[in-house]
């Protein structure tokens, strides 16, 4: 997790909350990450780990009560929690794009999706009509729609699920952003149409150079994609580093035990590892280290307290096992 | 397609049979839209001629993406849906033509079903031991309150829950854990066959993998039969024992799961394999993905699959392939039969 002056993005302990009448809870608890220009990084974890709240904090879209407690978030070294709504507003969109698992959060039913290319277009690039006209074809055609100067006349609905995914990336690159944050892009769509959008978002970033922040809950489409991949569990990022190492070789026991999980395309197996228990509810989150009541590893020391992030080989692991017990974690791990 | 149904792989006893199976839907706009607008009768088929068997205690999977008819096919086989035409043999009998109400119920015992969601299937106001209890119930397996608590307590130890989690109501447990219950409740009747539509679909890895666990322990416990169906290639193989794989409807393969898995026939199929993300960051060349699946309404000519396959021709858009058989498996594919697919 080192932060240097040509970083796109430095997220900084990062706390998000809910104030609730029972007292406040955290969501997202002291989560650091930083990014450069043009990079992928997957943010992977299991429902409720605190992945979308992280997203939509580090775009100003929470949603109230939710809010940033504490932590930073900058962009090109430029603090942007905080900033006025209005500023926000003006760098969503210009400088940071954002595609949704549900394309209609988007996309606005009623009008025509050539009508929305274009109002986004104008809004953040000085292009006459006629110019942000040209440039939404250009775009529809980038994202593989076909017979898209008609296209420009059809409403949202009017396509389908893939198509509509597809407007919604052209929308989120429109106004060539720095980052594009997509929460579960793929999610609601079948296998074969997730091979197609995550074939296209990959393109047009590496084209562009567009840094991306890939959110899902699904390692194959982070291993497709990611250049690095944070792994989230209650709030907290428990591993950080280059997609292989995590994928391959991971070295944090939830990690570990969530690859274990996922069955194999390539091979069968009679059983798979299995984690016990699920994922705490945030009124629940356990004392000490998050994961601990499904850690077969876990010690007094994880009941108590929180262990901090570490440097482990390329990447980092908030664990107390000390770094021969984590690599040979690893090399179990080894598909 | 009777040759699908009947023909025998190795000395499998089949404990379910379907033949010729197909249901067909009735989309047209009401009646009144029709006069007005002048519109006609549309209809769906969901379900196109699928044949299939499955051998006690083995696990057959129908995969494919949706809309490909997959739950259709389910809720025929449980009777919460008619079908248009074909048969569905159970242990030898015709379940779409037994009449006798009585006969039904002994029959019906024996299968049951899990659903993708399981809180959708679990009655919220009802305590998780009554749940359980109703179909020992309903079925007159038990009727004795003692009896009944103690089969209640014995299931849920069976799906690893606690006995004592039988006073709480479902909203108080994990998506996980509803599926367990919903599993125990399936298995209250003692019945041979399961059909599972999704079961893991709403679940997390780490939990999915719990649930298909114990799936694969209860199968091998009571000699369970199978039929799951997934969209997910990668649970298909980890607990299929023959798969097979539906496109708008049809049956477009038929093969063991290692089969299919390492020497796919069908070019959907093997799409559909290069389709799902390579976990194992092998850096395989896959072909990319062609188009999208045509509305079901108005499906293509001939084979469903023609505007979307690289070893179409033109008999492809004229003639639906059969399904015919092919090293262990069966496939409905003009290429594969003419020994056009490499
Ligand atoms: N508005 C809210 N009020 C209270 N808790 C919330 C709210 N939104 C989300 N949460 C909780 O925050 C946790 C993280 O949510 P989220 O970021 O959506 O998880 P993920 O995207 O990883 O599935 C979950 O436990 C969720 O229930
Ligand atoms: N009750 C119904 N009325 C009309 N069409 C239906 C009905 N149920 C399913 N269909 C259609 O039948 C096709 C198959 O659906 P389904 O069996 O649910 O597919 P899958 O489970 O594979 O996703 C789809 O095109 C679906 O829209
Ligand atoms: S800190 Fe302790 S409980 Fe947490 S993952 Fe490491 S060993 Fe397990
Ligand atoms: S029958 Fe023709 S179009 Fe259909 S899958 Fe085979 S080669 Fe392709
Ligand atoms: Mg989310
Ligand atoms: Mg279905």
């Amino acid at each position: 997790m080192t932060e240097t002056s040509e970083a796109l993005l430095e997220v900084r302990d990062l706390v998000v909350e809910f104030p609730t009448r029972r007292g406040i809870l955290r969501a997202v608890d002291q989560i650091s990450f930083s990014l450069m220009p043009g990079e992928v990084l997957g943010l992977v974890g299991e429902s409720g780990a605190g992945k979308s709240l992280t997203g939509t904090a580090l775009i100003g879209l929470l949603e109230p009560p939710g809010r940033i407690a504490s932590g930073t978030v900058r962009l090109k070294g430029q603090q942007i929690n905080g900033l006025p709504p209005e500023e926000l507003r003006k760098i969503r969109g210009r400088r940071i794009g954002m595609v949704f698992q549900d394309p209609l959060t988007s996309l606005n039913p009623l009008y025509r999706v050539g009508e929305q290319l274009i109002e986004t277009i104008r809004t953040h690039l000085p292009l006459s009509e006629a110019e942000a006209r040209q440039r939404a074809v250009d775009l529809l055609m980038e994202v593989g729609i076909p017979a898209a100067e008609r296209r420009l006349d059809s409403y949202p609905h009017e396509f389908s699920g893939g198509m509509r995914q597809r407007v919604v990336i052209a929308l989120a690159l429109a106004a060539e952003p720095e980052l594009v944050i997509a929460d579960e892009p793929t999610t609601a769509l079948d296998v074969s149409v997730q091979a197609q959008i995550i074939a296209v978002l990959k393109r047009l970033c590496r084209e562009k150079n567009t840094a991306v922040i890939l959110i899902t809950h699904d390692m194959g489409v982070i291993a497709e994609t990611a250049d690095r991949v944070a792994v989230m569990y209650a709030g907290r990022i428990v591993e950080i580093g280059p997609v292989r190492d995590v994928i391959k070789s991971p070295r944090h026991p939830y990690t570990k035990g969530l690859m274990g999980s996922i069955p194999d395309p390539e091979a069968e197996a009679e059983r798979l590892i299995q984690i016990p228990g699920s994922m705490p509810r945030l009124t629940h989150i356990p004392k000490g280290c998050a994961f601990n009541p499904r850690c077969g590893f876990a010690n007094d020391q994880c009941r108590t307290e929180r262990p901090p992030v570490r440097a482990v080989g390329k990447g980092s692991v908030a664990c107390f096992l000390d770094e021969a017990q984590l690599t040979a974690l690893s090399l179990e791990a080894r598909r | 397609m009777t040759a699908v149904a009947s023909a025998s792989h190795a000395d499998a006893v089949p404990l379910l049979t379907v033949e010729g199976l197909r249901c067909v839907f009735d989309v047209s706009k009401p009646w009144l839209n029709r006069v007005l607008e002048g519109a006609s009768k549309q209809s769906l088929q969901a379900v196109d001629d699928v044949s299939f068997f499955i051998p006690k205690g083995e696990t057959f999977a129908l995969v494919g993406e949706s809309g490909s008819g997959k739950s259709t096919i389910a809720k025929m086989i449980v009777g919460l849906l008619r079908p248009t035409n074909g048969e569905i043999r159970f242990d030898g009998t015709d379940i779409t033509k037994v009449g006798n109400a009585a006969e039904m119920r002994r029959l019906r015992r024996r299968f049951q079903m899990i659903f993708q969601d399981p809180y959708a299937s679990l009655n919220p106001r009802m305590r998780v031991d009554t749940i359980i209890a109703e179909p020992l119930r309903a079925f007159g397996i038990l009727s004795e309150d003692g009896a009944i608590a103690t089969r209640v307590a014995e299931l849920l130890r069976l799906v690893r829950l606690d006995p004592a989690d039988g006073v709480k109501f479902p909203h108080e447990f994990s998506g996980g854990q509803r599926q367990r219950i919903a599993i125990a409740r399936a298995l209250a009747g003692n019945p041979e066959f399961l059909v599972c539509d999704e079961p893991t679909s709403a679940l997390d890895v780490s939990v999915q993998a719990q649930i298909l666990n114990l799936m694969k322990d209860l199968q091998a416990e009571f000699g369970l039969t199978y039929l799951l169906i997934s969209h997910n290639l990668a649970v298909v193989r980890h607990m299929a024992t023959r798969v097979g794989v539906l496109y708008l409807g049809r049956l477009v393969e038929v093969a063991p799961s290692r089969q299919l898995f390492t020497a796919p026939r069908h070019p959907y199929t093997r799409m559909l394999l290069d389709a799902v993300p390579d976990l194992a960051m092998s850096g395989r060349q896959r072909l990319p993905v062609q188009g999208e699946i045509p509305n079901p309404i108005t499906p293509p000519s001939g084979c469903f699959y023609h505007p979307r396959c690289p070893l179409a021709n033109e008999r492809c858009t004229q003639e639906r392939p059969a399904l015919v058989p092919a090293a262990e498996g069966y496939v409905a594919c003009h290429a594969v039969a003419e020994g056009r697919a490499a």
